[in-house]
C-alpha cells in the first residue's frame, strides 16, 4: 500500500517545489501518510465501490457536488480517496473544511498539508482558477447533522457553489454517497457539548463510540452538468439551478440505494 | 533621479540606498539612527523626519521621489512612541511631498497588515481588509500608517503614491522578523500548527522597491518572492531544529526559557499563515524575483555559520 501510495503521489499533477510542497502548502510527505491511512479504510475497511469515474475530468477545473450521509465526514474522505485510487492519473480533490477545524491543533496542520482548506469563497475561487478539483457539500454542517433515519434525505442546499461555478465556468459533477449514515448511525447531536469544544455539535452514535462500523460504502458520480451565467443572477435564478443539481443528486442516491445488495452490508457480504 | 529616503539606516533601506547609488541616482537619507559609512553618493542627515530640519531637506534637496522606510516595526518601542513615529512620520512625509511638489512617493509596508487568523483566506489580495490589528493590537500603528499613506492616492492625486506590502525578508543580514525568529538553533513552534511563511531574499525585496520607483507606479501592491513554505520546512532547510510546545505553555513562557519575547497577539502569526497574492505587482511592474526559496534560505543559513 505504502509503495503504491507514494507512486501515485508522485503522479499527482500539482506544482510541487523541491521541498515537496505546492503553493497552497500541500505536502507530498503528508499526502503519502494520509492516503496510506485512507487507502486502508477505502479498500479494506469500507470496501468502497466507486461508479461513474469516467465523468470526472482528468485535467482542468471541476466541482464535485454531493450529499452528506453520516455524522462524521467519512463521505468527504472516501470521495477524495476515490479520485486518488481510481483515476489515472490520480487527482487530489480539495474540500472546503468547516472553519472551527482550523483552530484545532493537529487538525489544522493536517488539513492544510493535504489541501483541505478552510471553507471560504476566496479559497474556493482561487482553487478553481488554478484548475483544481473542488469538493463541496452544499448541505454543510446541516448535512452531517442528519440522524440515522434521515440518512438518505437531502436538507437545504447553500447556493454559493452555483454562483462560483457560473463565475468560473466550472462543470459540476454531481455525486450520491451511499452508506455513510449506516457506517455512523447518529441518533443524537450534542449541540452544547459541541459548542464547548468549538464545533457546531458532536454526533452521538447508536453505540456511543465515535468509531464507524465496517459497512460497505458506495459513491455514484453523475454526468457533468454545465450551467451558463455570470454568477451575479438574482437568488431565484440561482436557486432554480441549484434545484436541478439537488434533484440529480437525489436521483443518484436513489439509484445507489437500489443497487445496494443489503441494508447493512458487513464484511463478507458485498 | 534625486531620491529621498526617510528611514535610510534600516538594513533593508541601506540595501535600497546602495542599489540606487549604484544606478547613478542621487540619494539623500533621513534617520535618527546613524549610518557610519554610507556608500559613495549617499548623503545622510541624522534628524527626525517629524522635525523642522527634515522639512528643510525637502526644501533644499527637492527630491524627484521619496521612499518612506522610516516606520518602526520592532516591538521594543512603546506603543505610544510607535504611534507617534509611524503615523506622525508618515503624515510628515506626504505633507512635505505635497508642499514641495514631489512627483512620486513610495510607502514600504508589511504583509502583516492582513493579519493571521483561522478564518482568513489563504491568499490575500490588495483589496482584503486590514485584520492585522484584530488579534495583534501592537500592529495597529503599522496598519494605520499603511492606510494613511494609501489615502494620499485621493488626498494628493498629483503625487504618484505607491504602497508596497512586502512579505518577510530573509538573507545574509539576518535582519527582519522571520530571521530574528530563526536565529536560535531551535525554533519554537505551537504544537499542532505549522503555518505557511512567505519570504523573499532581501536583495529581491530591495530590487522590487527600486523597480517600483523607476517604473513610477501608483496604487497598492503586494510584493512577494517564491511560493510560501511551512515554518518547519524553512527551519529544517536552514539547519535549525523545531520544538513544538503546547499553546498554553507557549503563551505562558513567552520571553522566558529561550522563547522569544513576543506579545500574546504574535502567537496567531506562529499558528496561522499570512500569504499574499502579488500578481498585480508582477503584472504592472514586470517584476520577477531572482532568488528561489532554496537560495534564499541558503543565503540566510550560510551567512550565520561563516
Amino acid at each position: 500500500m505504502r509503495r503504491e501510495v507514494r507512486e501515485r503521489v508522485d503522479r499527482l499533477e500539482l506544482p510541487f517545489s523541491r521541498f515537496g510542497v505546492d503553493n497552497y502548502g500541500i505536502s507530498k510527505k503528508h499526502l503519502a501518510d494520509w492516503f496510506t491511512l485512507l487507502g486502508v479504510l477505502y479498500k479494506h475497511y469500507f470496501r468502497v465501490q466507486a461508479h461513474g469515474m469516467e465523468h470526472i475530468p482528468r485535467r482542468g477545473r471541476a466541482m464535485l457536488i454531493g450529499n452528506h450521509s453520516g455524522g462524521i465526514a467519512l463521505d468527504g474522505a472516501m470521495v477524495i480517496a476515490s479520485l486518488f485510487f481510481e483515476l489515472e492519473p490520480p487527482r487530489l480533490a480539495q474540500g472546503m473544511v468547516e472553519k472551527f477545524l482550523n483552530r484545532v491543533p493537529l487538525a489544522s496542520l493536517w488539513m492544510n498539508r493535504v489541501g483541505q482548506l478552510t471553507g471560504l469563497p476566496e479559497n474556493a475561487l482561487r482553487l478553481l482558477e488554478d484548475d483544481r478539483i473542488l469538493m463541496v457539500f452544499p448541505e454543510g454542517a446541516r448535512g452531517t447533522a442528519k440522524l440515522y433515519w434521515e440518512r438518505t434525505s437531502l436538507v437545504q442546499f447553500g447556493t454559493g457553489f452555483m454562483r462560483l461555478a457560473l463565475q468560473t465556468n466550472t462543470p459540476i459533477i454531481p455525486f450520491g454517497f451511499i452508506g455513510g449514515g449506516d457506517a455512523f448511525p447518529t441518533v443524537f447531536n450534542a449541540v452544547e457539548l459541541g459548542r464547548m469544544l468549538g464545533a457546531p455539535y458532536i454526533p452521538i452514535s447508536a453505540y456511543l463510540f465515535p468509531v464507524p462500523l465496517p459497512v460497505q460504502l458506495a459513491v455514484h458520480y453523475g454526468e457533468p452538468m454545465h450551467f451558463e451565467g455570470t454568477g451575479n443572477e438574482d437568488d431565484k435564478a440561482i436557486e432554480a439551478k441549484v434545484e436541478q443539481v439537488k434533484s440529480r443528486i437525489a436521483d443518484l442516491i436513489d439509484h445507489g440505494e437500489k443497487a445496494r445488495a443489503g441494508f447493512l452490508s458487513l464484511p463478507g457480504r458485498p | 533621479m534625486r531620491v529621498l529616503l526617510p528611514g535610510i539606516s534600516g538594513l533593508l533601506a541601506r540595501i535600497v540606498a546602495t542599489k540606487l547609488a549604484a544606478r547613478d541616482h542621487e540619494v539623500v537619507g533621513i534617520d535618527v539612527r546613524p549610518w557610519a559609512e554610507p556608500p559613495k553618493g549617499v548623503v545622510i542627515h541624522t534628524i527626525d523626519i517629524r522635525k523642522r530640519a527634515a522639512e528643510d531637506v525637502f526644501r533644499t534637496f527637492r527630491p524627484d521621489a521619496v521612499i518612506h522606510m522610516g516606520t518602526v516595526t520592532h516591538l521594543r518601542e512603546k506603543s505610544e512612541d510607535r504611534y507617534r513615529i509611524n503615523l506622525g512620520g508618515t503624515r510628515a512625509v506626504w505633507d512635505h511631498c505635497h508642499t514641495y511638489k514631489v512627483p512620486a512617493a513610495i510607502f514600504v509596508g508589511r504583509h502583516t497588515y492582513y493579519g493571521a487568523a483561522p478564518d482568513s483566506p489563504l491568499y490575500h489580495t490588495e483589496e482584503d481588509p486590514p485584520s492585522g490589528a484584530t488579534s495583534f493590537p501592537e500592529l495597529a500603528d503599522l496598519v494605520a500608517a499603511d492606510l494613511y499613506a494609501g489615502s494620499a492616492l485621493w488626498r494628493f492625486p498629483e503625487i504618484a503614491t505607491s504602497v508596497l506590502r512586502l512579505c518577510y525578508t530573509l538573507g545574509p543580514s539576518h535582519h527582519g522578523t522571520l530571521a530574528g525568529f530563526m536565529n536560535a538553533r531551535r525554533v519554537p513552534m505551537v504544537l499542532g500548527f505549522d503555518p505557511l511563511f512567505q519570504f523573499m531574499h532581501e536583495d529581491d525585496a530591495a530590487d522590487a522597491i527600486v523597480v517600483a520607483l523607476e517604473k513610477k507606479t501608483r496604487g497598492v501592491f503586494n510584493v512577494s518572492g517564491p511560493p510560501p513554505l511551512p515554518l518547519s520546512v524553512i527551519a529544517h532547510a536552514a539547519g535549525r531544529k523545531t520544538f513544538p510546545i503546547p499553546e498554553v505553555f507557549f503563551r505562558g513562557f513567552l520571553g522566558r526559557f529561550g522563547l522569544p519575547g513576543l506579545p500574546q497577539g504574535a502567537v496567531a502569526h506562529i499558528k496561522y499563515p499570512i500569504v499574499i497574492d502579488s500578481m498585480r505587482f508582477k503584472k504592472t511592474i514586470g517584476y520577477r524575483y531572482e532568488h528561489d526559496a532554496e537560495a534564499t534560505i541558503d543565503a540566510f543559513a550560510k551567512s550565520q555559520t561563516s
